[in-house]
């Protein structure tokens, strides 16, 4: 069929929606022609994540389509021209810009525009509505010279305004919601109770109760003025209180529309004209206008199997949704605001982590009907499909919000639902799909499941639970779904640590020529030589090529190709003279110097080649390694503690360096951070590290398992008030466990997360000694302890071991000439890439 | 191999160094000694950067040039080797971030469209050429 005489299908509007129509059909069938009409002077872009704009991601990166998509599917489309009229006797379309387009389909995806609600003085400079691209601009823009600012709304959009309010900076931002609790539709006081806690913890200031009279003013806004006689002043105001359909050309072409607005289908998604459909957000189905992105794919499915002689119809969609919002998890699923006598509610709270669950149960126990989760919504998909499938409740249903108090998993498992669950809602992706394309197609990751069904592809909100279903579905068939380090290895690190160790092997030559194969790769050499370190404490300078670079050359590999260089600094305590010598080394071989986070000081920019001469020259000064480079002990931080502090406990300076010094240079997975604060003000951020010891008035509190980075975890308290002897005899047994039974690059955090049973079971293991292990462990630390050597002083002491920290080896005393620097505030720095 | 003449020519490097398809020069680049098994080094050759890469495990050499095509850092000769599948495809990942190359075609092998220049290597009386 040729382009000329295909049907034609014309598209009015290019949103989430009306995108992932055009996407649809043209996946189905080429036998039409599509021609889109956007207002938006863009293409399709996600809306959902529209906040993400103020926090670095530009228009492209929300963009839903390639450049090129719409040339290479050939879809016709008008961006910044909106349909103004539709002529249906003669199945025309005329837009703004003059187009006059015939159809013989007519899809209207025309969405919704902001609800304002009529209030006098609304019009004012510095009122702004939160729904397009171009609105952020302009609330970007506006922002840069206002203080006050609110959004009216705390529904769902409104929490997302307000977020964008803070990412731009805004110093006192508010909420403002008519309703007396947080997202009315969705939690329930309790549950706002505790979002308004959190959200005041980042800065938002919340009025609830608020019915807006007037905006005040001159030309621009300068005071809200509310029903009970009390006012704010603001220099800004976003509404972001609801949407509305947009069905102004729907009505003008005299097509049914709701008397609260929006446009009307049938389950066909037919308007009152059968050549006529309508869907997502301006769409007025079963009754409701569903302004979710999920509902509304599903409706440009029911056109697409419409046109292609399909039957699918829309009758009502799961409005469950789980978010977060400015950082805090909120779910709200299945009916969750039934109360008795028609249901009982079960709610756990926890105003202290600021966490709330909910869950609705039938009067007799059984089933799951909906529920509520604020600050962890870990269980949302598992309840979920709960409700959906109708899935047995276990004997005791609180277990499902505080979960299982011992053994087995509370509730039902992801292999228990039925075949015809649907997992991934925005693609329409079952579990009978997943499972069939695990066994039959061979797919074992997330990401080739995300090429296979698109599972996953939408909101990602699913992706925990496909993953569990490829785990499961590969379990279930026999295939021991086995954590191997790499292609070269059929082990995980535990079961070749154990190897390794069984067997006496040195080398990393010996254990690929025994358990290997091929040549090795990046990931088995150092995982491999990470667990020689571990086991036998040789000097990694033995066998350098299986080292990462940084190890290699016992520096931090730095933009440009120089090193850093930092020095043992421990517990952050350094004399004058010492310091004296780190600044006459860096001058001496021009090195930009910064203090870290660890309480030392870094030395950046040396030559490969200048590296031995610098270590020689800091030893003798007393230094030696501080091991910034490797997966071993970097620093233990403390505070100043009892010696000079007026409210310190103890000496924790002095403790702090005992434990640096104890379990300096031992390598683990990946790397170690310590800290030790002499009172409960915490001045050392012990609960941010790996361990973290805290001084109380009988002793210590020992903290294991935290860290910073990109996903923050404060350390779990393992044992109170324990005495310096102890802590050390903790501290053995938990670090030997780490490093015995930990993946590659797993830090202690991300290993307690994925540990059965998690702090319960790791308190028993290192102070129950439930394993019977404590001895052993203990005295394979202390052998670690006795071996310590610094590996700078050994390099520097052996002229065979000196001579490798060349750049050219055919031009020893020649230094790379490819590094250059800028300057910068008085110190050098690395030339930009 | 100390006493005998051996070359590595890798397949695609001599026409990828000498467009006209002449054969390579071969230039003196430093000892066997100086690389380490299993493992890289860098020389200056022609100021030039070149990686030499020695798999003393099977017996086969490779060199490339010392710039990783990613960050333009002259730095795969710190990289760690190693291999790929079951053909055993010799590989180098660059330290920076960790953007793996073939040794034979110089293709990275990480999904990106960047390739490295490969030369072929000739072992005689314990002295490194490349043929340039």
């Amino acid at each position: 069929m040729s382009a000329s005489n295909k049907p034609i299908v014309v598209v009015i509007g290019n949103g989430m929606v009306g995108h992932k129509f055009c996407e649809r059909l043209m996946a189905a069938t080429s036998s039409f022609r599509i021609i889109v009409f956007g207002e938006e002077p863009r293409p399709a872009y996600d809306r959902v994540h529209l906040s993400e704009y103020f926090n670095g991601k530009s228009a492209h990166d929300l963009s839903l389509s390639m450049a090129g998509w719409f040339d290479e599917q050939d879809v016709e489309l008008h961006i910044g021209d909106p349909v103004r009229e539709i002529d249906r006797t003669a199945k025309l379309v005329h837009s703004r810009k003059g187009i006059v387009q015939s159809y013989d389909m007519l899809v209207l995806a025309t969405g919704s525009g902001a609800f304002v609600p009529d209030i006098s003085g609304i019009e004012k400079k510095g009122v702004f509505v939160y729904r397009t691209i171009e609105d952020l601009d302009l609330i970007r823009e506006y922002a840069k010279g206002a203080h006050n600012a609110a959004v009216m709304g705390g529904g769902l959009l409104g929490l997302e305004a307000a977020k964008a309010l803070l990412d731009l900076g805004i110093s006192n931002p508010y909420v403002i919601e008519f309703a007396s609790r947080l997202m009315p539709r969705q939690i329930d006081s309790a549950g706002s109770h505790i979002l308004e806690t959190r959200l005041k913890k980042l800065g938002l200031q919340i009025l609830l109760n608020k019915s807006t009279l007037a905006v005040e003013g001159g030309e621009s806004i300068r005071t809200l003025r509310f029903a009970d006689d009390t006012s704010l002043d603001l220099d800004m105001l976003v509404i972001s209180a609801g949407i509305r359909p947009r069905d102004e050309l729907a009505r003008l072409a005299g097509l049914q529309v709701g008397t609260r607005g929006g446009i009307l289908v049938n389950e066909k998604m037919q308007t009152s004209d059968p050549h006529i459909y309508a869907i997502g957000e301006c769409a007025l189905a079963c009754g409701m206008i569903y302004g979710l992105v999920a509902p509304g794919y599903e409706m440009a499915d029911v056109v697409v199997s419409q046109l292609t002689e399909g039957n699918k119809s829309f009758t009502g969609f799961d409005m469950s949704t789980k978010l977060k919002l400015i950082g805090v998890d909120v779910a709200s699923f299945g009916d969750a605001f039934v109360s008795e006598p028609d249901s009982r509610t079960i709610v756990f709270e926890d105003r202290h982590k600021g966490i709330y669950k909910r869950i609705n149960i039938t009067s007799d126990g059984t089933r799951l009907l909906g529920g509520i989760l604020i600050g962890d919504a870990a269980a949302y998909n598992i309840l979920l499909q709960t409700v959906n499938n109708r899935l047995p409740l276990p004997p005791d249903p609180e277990d499902l919000v505080l979960g299982s108090r011992g053994g087995a998993a509370a509730g039902a498992g992801v292999m228990d639902l039925p075949d015809e669950a649907l997992i991934c809602s925005c693609e329409s992706v079952t579990k009978a799909a997943i499972c069939t394309a695990v066994m039959e197609k061979g797919v074992e990751s997330v990401e080739g499941m995300k090429k296979c069904t698109k599972a996953g592809t939408g909101c990602g909100g699913c992706v925990p639970l496909v993953k569990d279903l490829i785990a499961g579905t590969l379990k279930a068939n026999g295939r021991y779904v086995r954590n191997v380090i790499c292609e070269h290895f059929d082990q995980s690190r535990q079961e070749l640590l154990d190897l390794i160790k069984l067997h006496d092997v040195r080398t990393y030559d010996e254990a690929l020529g025994r358990w290997g194969k091929g040549d090795g790769c990046e990931v088995c050499k150092p995982a491999v030589a990470s667990i020689l370190a571990s086991c036998w404490n040789d000097n990694i300078q033995k066998q350098p090529v299986i080292q990462d670079s940084n190890d290699r050359f016992l520096a931090n590999i730095q933009k440009g190709g120089t090193y850093s260089v930092v020095p043992r600094i421990p517990g952050g305590e350094i004399t004058p003279e010492k310091l004296i010598v780190l600044g006459k080394v860096a001058k001496k071989y021009n090195l930009y110097t910064k203090i870290t986070g660890g309480q030392r000081i870094d030395l950046f920019g040396a030559h490969v080649g200048d590296l031995p001469d610098i270590w020689e020259e800091l030893i003798d000064a007393g230094f030696e390694s501080g091991h910034a480079y490797g997966k071993a002990l970097r620093t233990v931080k403390s505070c100043v503690g009892s010696t000079w502090c007026r409210f310190g406990l103890h000496d924790s300076v002095s403790f702090a360096i005992e434990v640096e010094e104890r379990y300096r240079g031992i390598r683990a997975p990946h790397k170690i951070k310590g800290g030790v604060s002499g009172c409960i003000r915490e001045c050392a951020e012990a609960q941010s590290k790996d361990f973290g010891i805290i001084a109380t008035e009988k002793g210590w509190n020992l903290y294991v398992c935290g860290n910073g980075g990109s996903k923050p975890q404060h350390a779990q308290l393992l044992a109170t008030d324990i005495d310096s002897a102890t802590v050390i005899r903790y501290l053995d047994r938990f670090l030997m466990f780490y490093i015995q039974t930990a993946d590659p690059l797993t830090r202690t955090a991300t290993w307690l997360n994925k540990m059965d049973g998690g702090m319960s079971y790791l308190k028993n293991v290192v102070v129950e000694d439930s394993l019977g292990m404590a001895t052993q462990w203990e005295a394979e630390m202390q052998t670690l302890v006795n071996s310590y050597k610094c590996e700078w002083k050994e390099v520097v002491e052996d002229p065979a071991l000196r001579q490798r920290f060349v750049h050219f080896v055919n031009a020893p005393r020649k230094k790379d000439p490819s590094v250059s620097f800028d300057n910068m505030r008085g110190q050098i720095k690395a030339k930009e890439w | 191999m100390e006493t005998n003449t051996t070359s590595y020519n890798n397949p695609g490097a001599i026409a990828g160094s000498t467009p006209n398809g002449s054969a390579p020069k071969w230039r003196f680049a430093c000892q066997v000694e100086d690389i380490p098994s299993d493992g890289g080094a860098c020389v200056s050759l022609n100021e030039e950067q070149i990686a030499i890469f020695n798999f003393s495990r099977r017996g086969q050499w490779y060199a490339t040039e010392n710039r990783c095509p990613h960050k333009q850092q002259m730095a795969l000769s710190r990289g760690m080797t190693g291999s790929l599948g079951e053909q055993c495809e010799p590989k180098v990942a660059c330290p920076f971030h960790k953007k793996t190359f073939s040794l034979v075609t110089g293709e990275c092998l990480t999904g990106e469209d960047y390739k490295i220049r490969t030369y072929p290597v000739k072992i005689k009386d314990g002295k490194i050429y490349i043929g340039m």
